[in-house]
């Protein structure tokens, strides 16, 4: 497909995950668009809503689902609010995919980290239930997520299911909880000396707050983890998706085209840095 | 000057005019429009900007008329020839939304005519060539940016004065063209020389009433050419990215966001920034909404807006981003710096912020 310019595409399932977060699950109206379209896990699409503009949000499901395609989104702003008010049924405008995903080959016969922090987990879901279906390539798989409140956590199921998944480790923080909070409260490195992991073989992917994934990335070059082994989701500005905008850069990276997934060796000069 | 340089009488500009209409070309040339020299369609050389000149200064930029012959010895007004290939504001799609919800894309088709831009100066080919270097370089092309491209034919004019602002020479784009043009002018004090580097440039000419240029022509030129090659600013040296990554968290950045208005009008000015934005219009029917993309800005609060968050909330952040972009991180984007050094960022600062001065004063960490 032309990935200039957005294809029709049908909502087939509409899930609504929490108050404010909804799974759409999509169809290209066109079946040869539909069987002609491939994806890596950690690449993304553009949405379109009629009307109101485009939004870039990852894709989740996964890449062998030859007939389905979904997306979960946080109802935020214009866009998002309005993709949450449609049904199934309804259609919306989708081209991608855009970006160089997660470093899955890289990674697997290696131990994993999967580090999630505050909202942003929609890009490493794709990644957790990637590993999971194929679970044999892959040492022992950590899973850590970090929220603000335990009132934002959600999909527990998801969470005991992979706890009970043989050599996986799950591991959950909030900064703040309540009184049924069974899990940790603190920021998420303070649970990292739990993780169960090769330093010589081991890779790191992780997604969320900058603050957050600029914390991990600290503690485990400290702790002697190659730059290269640590990876991360990136997000900024984006309008073309096919680095044309200029809105996503980040010094000479285009995020939507370079990224949005960088090791850390690659944006580190500027990560962190205010105003880039 | 290369050898088969010919030599043209000023009237024979009226010849080259009509060549070009009778070849099919639009023709855009340099014409005074709002106390400034723009480019747009001429048909006559009455139309050019005959005896026009521009005292340019930071912040300053106005005409004064000295009652000569030359045609060409004004340098850049605010316009590139950049809105020529790259619109300042199009529809890129449309999406036609049927009453049972079904959507119906269809791409925004343009039709492109032959164009012949006349005057064009070494900094605009340069920039051009930078312009095509992002919009048409990987898998991803830019139709419209290529098709437009595609049909420009480019009559370059050697610099044969320069503005204060300029700084063409330290950045090796001019002042005179070396490349990218199909015909290329350099007016004397009676008359022009003329040099074509295209088949299409030769088709041009062919029917003029050219002769071989003297090896006097040829001298005048050249020391007009080196005389205007003499300027007043200068970039501390090619390639400042090290030097400007290895002071980001400078103070002197501040204290020029007390000056900077960050009003966007070095960027909208400049002929290689490329950033756009992309907006929605849907029509009062509620049927069919267009997809338009127009310029933006790194000086915009939305350019960097993700949500909840702006990632270059103040001023200083956005005069880094154009300092760090422009002269920093365009030499791993395209292998270059991302200035041509034609000045117009200098003039048309509302506040008189001169770039080679900042850039300097980076340089000598002052
Ligand atoms: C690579 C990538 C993947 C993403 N994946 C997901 C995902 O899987 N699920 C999800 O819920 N969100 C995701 N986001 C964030 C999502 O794109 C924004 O929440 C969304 O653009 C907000 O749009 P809005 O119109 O609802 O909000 P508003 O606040 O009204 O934003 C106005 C406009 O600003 C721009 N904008 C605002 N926030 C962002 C942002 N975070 N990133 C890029 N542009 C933005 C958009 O053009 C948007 O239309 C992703 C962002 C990026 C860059
Ligand atoms: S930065 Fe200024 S001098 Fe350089 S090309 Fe852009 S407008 Fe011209
Ligand atoms: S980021 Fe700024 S300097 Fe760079 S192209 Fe965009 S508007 Fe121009
Ligand atoms: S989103 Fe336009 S350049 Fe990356």
């Amino acid at each position: 497909m032309d990935i200039r310019f957005p294809h029709e595409a049908e909502i087939v399932e509409r899930i609504q995950e929490s108050p404010n977060l909804f799974t759409l699950r999509l169809r290209f109206t066109d079946p040869q668009t539909q069987q002609a379209y491939q994806f890596e896990p950690g690449q993304f699409n553009m949405l379109y809503l009629y009307g109101a503009g485009e939004v870039p949000i990852s894709i989740v499901s996964d890449p062998m689902d030859d007939n389905l395609y979904d997306h979960t989104i946080r109802a935020v702003g214009r866009v998002t609010q309005g993709l949450a008010d449609l049904h199934k049924g309804d259609y919306i405008g989708v081209r991608g995919p855009f970006g160089r995903g997660w470093p899955l080959e890289q990674a697997e016969q290696k131990d994993i980290v999967i580090v999630t922090g505050g909202l942003g987990c929609a890009p490493t879901v794709s990644v957790i239930n990637y590993i999971m279906k194929r679970r044999e390539r892959f040492g022992t798989v950590n899973i850590v997520q970090g929220v603000k409140h335990s009132n934002d956590f959600f999909w527990k199921e998801r969470y005991d299911m992979w706890r009970n998944s043989p050599n996986t480790n799950v591991l959950l923080a909030a900064d703040a909880g309540d009184a049924i909070w069974p899990w940790h409260i603190g920021p998420v490195t303070s649970l990292f000396d739990q993780l169960e992991y090769d330093p010589d073989n081991v890779l790191i992917m992780m997604c969320g707050p900058e603050g957050m994934m600029r914390a991990v990335s600290h503690h485990m070059i400290e702790n002697n983890i190659d730059e290269q082994s640590l990876w991360l989701s990136m997000e900024r500005n984006m309008q073309c998706a096919i680095g044309h905008c200029g809105h996503c850069q980040f010094g000479e990276k285009f995020i939507c085209k370079d990224g949005p997934v960088f090791s850390y060796h690659e944006i580190s000069s500027l990560f962190g840095i205010k105003g880039y | 000057m290369t050898s088969n340089v010919n030599f043209l009488a000023k009237a024979g500009l009226q010849t080259l005019i009509d060549n070009l209409v009778s070849l099919g070309y639009e023709c855009i040339g340099p014409q005074v429009r709002d106390h400034a020299i723009v480019y747009d369609v001429i048909t006559n050389i009455a139309d050019l900007p005959v005896g026009i000149i521009d005292i340019q200064s930071p912040g300053q930029y106005r005409l004064e008329q000295t009652g000569d012959k030359n045609y060409f010895r004004w340098n850049n007004g605010p316009q590139a020839i950049k809105p020529l290939v790259f619109k300042p504001e199009e529809p890129i799609w449309s999406c036609q939304k049927s009453p049972d919800g079904n959507l119906r894309f269809e791409k925004n088709m343009i039709s492109v005519k032959k164009r012949a831009v006349i005057g064009v100066r070494a900094c605009d080919i340069a920039a051009l060539f930078l312009q095509d270097k992002h919009f048409l370089h990987d898998h991803n092309k830019d139709e419209y940016y290529r098709d437009r491209r595609q049909e420009l034919l480019l009559i370059a004019a050697n610099c044969t004065k320069s503005a204060a602002t300029c700084f063409c020479n330290s950045t090796g784009d001019g002042p005179r063209a070396h490349y990218g043009y199909d015909i290329s002018l350099t007016e004397l004090a009676d008359g022009l020389l003329v040099h074509t580097l295209s088949e299409q440039g030769e088709n041009v000419i062919k029917e003029l009433e050219l002769r071989t240029a003297s090896q006097e022509e040829l001298a005048e030129a050249d020391s007009l050419i080196n005389e205007a090659a003499e300027q007043q600013r200068s970039l501390p040296s090619h390639n400042l990215k090290d030097m400007l990554f290895s002071k980001l968290k400078d103070a002197r950045w501040q204290q020029i966001a007390e000056r900077c208005l960050s009003c966007g009008n070095c960027t909208s000015v400049c002929p290689t920034c490329f950033c756009h934005s992309e907006n929605e219009k849907p029509a009062m029917n509620g049927e069919v909404s267009q997809h338009t993309r127009q310029w933006d800005s790194c000086f915009s609060q939305e350019h960097s807006y993700i949500h909840g968050i702006t990632i270059r909330s103040e001023t200083q952040y956005r005069y880094r981003q154009w300092l760090t972009h422009k002269f920093g991180s365009w030499h791993d984007q395209y292998g270059r710096c991302g200035c041509v050094g034609c000045g117009r960022c200098i003039s048309w600062c509302p506040v008189g912020i001169d770039v080679t001065e900042e850039l300097n004063a980076f340089a000598n960490g002052a």
